[in-house]
């Protein structure tokens, strides 16, 4: 078979290429191939879905059920392709068969890293927590009467004590660093969001580590030993980037782009969290391993792959995510000067450089931060704004007459 | 398609709007059972002082970063243009609120969900009840060739 687009994974970067092939080019022929047996979820809904704020059903819904339908697109679940011949422009795929392309997106996400632990293959009930396979088999695991050890205090192990909460309160995570989140906290978030989840019920080990394992026992780096049932690995994740490398296109952590999102091999793009970006706010390029990420990069190959001409140019790190009802927005960079302000639980910090505001982080009140975000994506001189009213709150007043105008009177810029 | 748009030069800062919005999502038919009493928390937003105001609300925008961003396909635009919330999909994840570049998305009272501007489409109301209950027309309802 010889198809026009061929899109390797069937997640949110595949979607947002197919809508953005299809922006441009409604008669290219597109197949998805997917190692997974499903059709595309959201792929952050898992922990919604063991916490009962939504279903399966409704996860699968996270586009229409004609979506494939409806854009012409042949969907292969269940087989992995497992290599890329660039020169053929052909795809070798674990059910034997091999598939040609025009025009080829990677789109293989990430997997979990698991670090070298002591005793893990003597563990029982072990998880990770990546994919909706992950969460049905937790789920089925988990009783009321489950202990439950976390290996990782970051965005998917938190997500996950939270998501199993409604089933056990007996939660403990551990963590190597001194505090939780900190890959989009900073020290003063990290405490407020901490206390509050620790208020829940969810106990912390950190700057420790699970030095030994065996089934039912976790013995930590600085002696304590912790009893449990069920243990999740939710260390980090890796970028799934073999296809490429070993096709010989570069790779650094992850696989490296252009702004057309091309990789360095001619007509294989990749988008999502397997590839890099381009980060405006630190001017490097990174795995920014984020859903909206992966839809726009996804979208802007897709164009880029049919024949248009959109540069994926704005990307940065941004995550809103809640804990037991706490809500967190931040993004960007924190490298700059800060200002910050709240109490209790409400807490928020603008960063700011070379007259730009470069990042920010808001807990508790997170009402219209979209407004910093855009002063962050359009790189906008904070001496066009009002700058005290930015300082005090985001609101469309703080943008000049004619900026405003351009945005809700109708008015053209 | 049609948007409504605000003229600031007309905005008294009335907030009548914000009350109008309220009561045509109440679902309710009494506007006093709707409103009074309650904290209102309308779709569309007054901003600015006596001197200078303006309304704000969702802009349907041609590329929809909510929509983009949305983690559970709630949001989603429709065949008109209208970006749209599936309040039975939406696990208030508020990632369209960490996107919206004009803070016109925001929590449902009980902050399961969010919610914003459909122009009224989808209530008994029909067409923008902002628009309709502007006293100085401040607000207006058309559509502005590119």
């Amino acid at each position: 078979m010889n198809y026009d687009y061929l899109i390797i994974g069937n997640s949110t970067a595949a979607v947002g290429c197919i809508e953005g092939i299809r922006a441009v080019d409604d008669q290219g022929s597109v197949c998805v191939v997917t190692d997974e047996n499903y059709r595309v979820y959201g792929r952050p809904l898992i922990s919604y879905i063991l916490w009962g704020k939504t279903t399966e059903e409704k996860a699968l819904e996270y586009r229409p059920a004609d979506f494939y339908e409806k854009n012409n697109v042949e969907l292969i679940l269940g087989v992995k392709a497992t290599k890329i011949d660039p020169k053929k422009k052909t795809v070798a795929l674990s059910n034997g068969e091999t598939i040609g392309y025009s025009r080829l997106l990677c789109a293989t996400g990430s997997r979990p890293f698991v670090p070298p632990m002591g005793g893990l293959e003597t563990v029982e009930k072990k998880f990770n927590f990546m994919t909706m396979d992950d969460a049905k088999a937790l789920d089925e695991a988990v009783t009321e009467d489950s202990r439950v050890l976390i290996i990782g205090a970051g965005l998917i192990g938190l997500k996950c004590a939270e998501g199993i909460s409604g089933k056990t309160r007996n939660i403990k995570v551990v963590d190597l660093a001194d505090r939780i989140l900190p890959s989009i906290l900073d020290k003063k978030g990290s405490e407020i969001v901490q206390k509050y989840i620790e208020e829940q019920g969810v106990e912390f080990y950190l700057n420790n580590s699970a030095a030994k394992l065996e089934n039912g026992k976790a013995t930590l780096k600085n002696g304590e030993e912790i009893e449990f049932d069920v243990l999740v690995v939710a260390v980090g994740v890796r970028a799934n980037t073999e296809l490429v490398a070993e096709a010989g296109g570069e790779v650094n952590r992850g696989i490296v782009t252009d702004l057309r999102c091309e990789t360095t091999l001619k007509d294989v793009y990749a988008a999502g969290d397997c590839a890099e970006s381009y980060d405006i706010t630190t001017d490097t390029s990174r795995v920014l391993a984020l859903l909206p990420n992966a839809y726009k990069q996804g979208y802007a190959a897709g164009v880029n792959m049919a024949g248009g001409d959109k540069p994926y140019d704005d990307a940065m790190p941004m995550n809103a995510i809640g804990f037991f009802g706490l809500h967190v927005i931040t993004a960007g960079s924190y490298d700059g000067e800060e200002v910050v302000s709240g109490e209790g639980n409400v807490y928020k910090k603008l960063v700011i450089k070379d007259n730009k505001l470069v990042g920010y982080i808001m807990i508790g009140d997170i009402l219209r931060a979209g407004i910093y975000t855009r002063l962050i994506r359009e790189q906008i001189p904070l001496d066009e704004v009002d700058y005290e009213l930015m300082l005090s709150r985001p609101a469309e007043m703080i943008f000049p007459k004619a900026v405003r105008a351009n945005d809700v009177g109708g008015a053209k810029l | 398609m049609k948007r409504v748009y605000a003229k600031e030069e007309w905005c008294l800062g009335c907030h009548l709007c914000e009350y109008q919005c309220a009561f045509a999502n109440s679902g309710l038919k009494n506007m006093v059972y709707a409103l009074k009493g309650k904290k209102i928390n309308p779709r569309i937003q007054v901003e600015g002082d006596n001197k200078i105001s303006l309304a704000v609300q969702c802009r349907h925008c041609d590329e929809p970063l909510c929509v983009y961003g949305c983690i559970s396909g709630a949001l989603s635009k429709d065949e008109n243009g209208t970006v749209v919330i599936d309040t039975e999909k939406c696990v208030g994840c508020f990632t369209c609120i960490l996107s919206c570049p004009y803070g016109a998305i925001m929590p449902s009272d009980d902050h399961k969900a969010v919610q914003k501007c459909q122009l009224c489409l989808n209530n008994s109301v029909g067409e923008p009840a902002c628009v309709k209950g502007c006293p100085n027309r401040a607000l207006v309802y058309e559509e502005i060739p590119d």
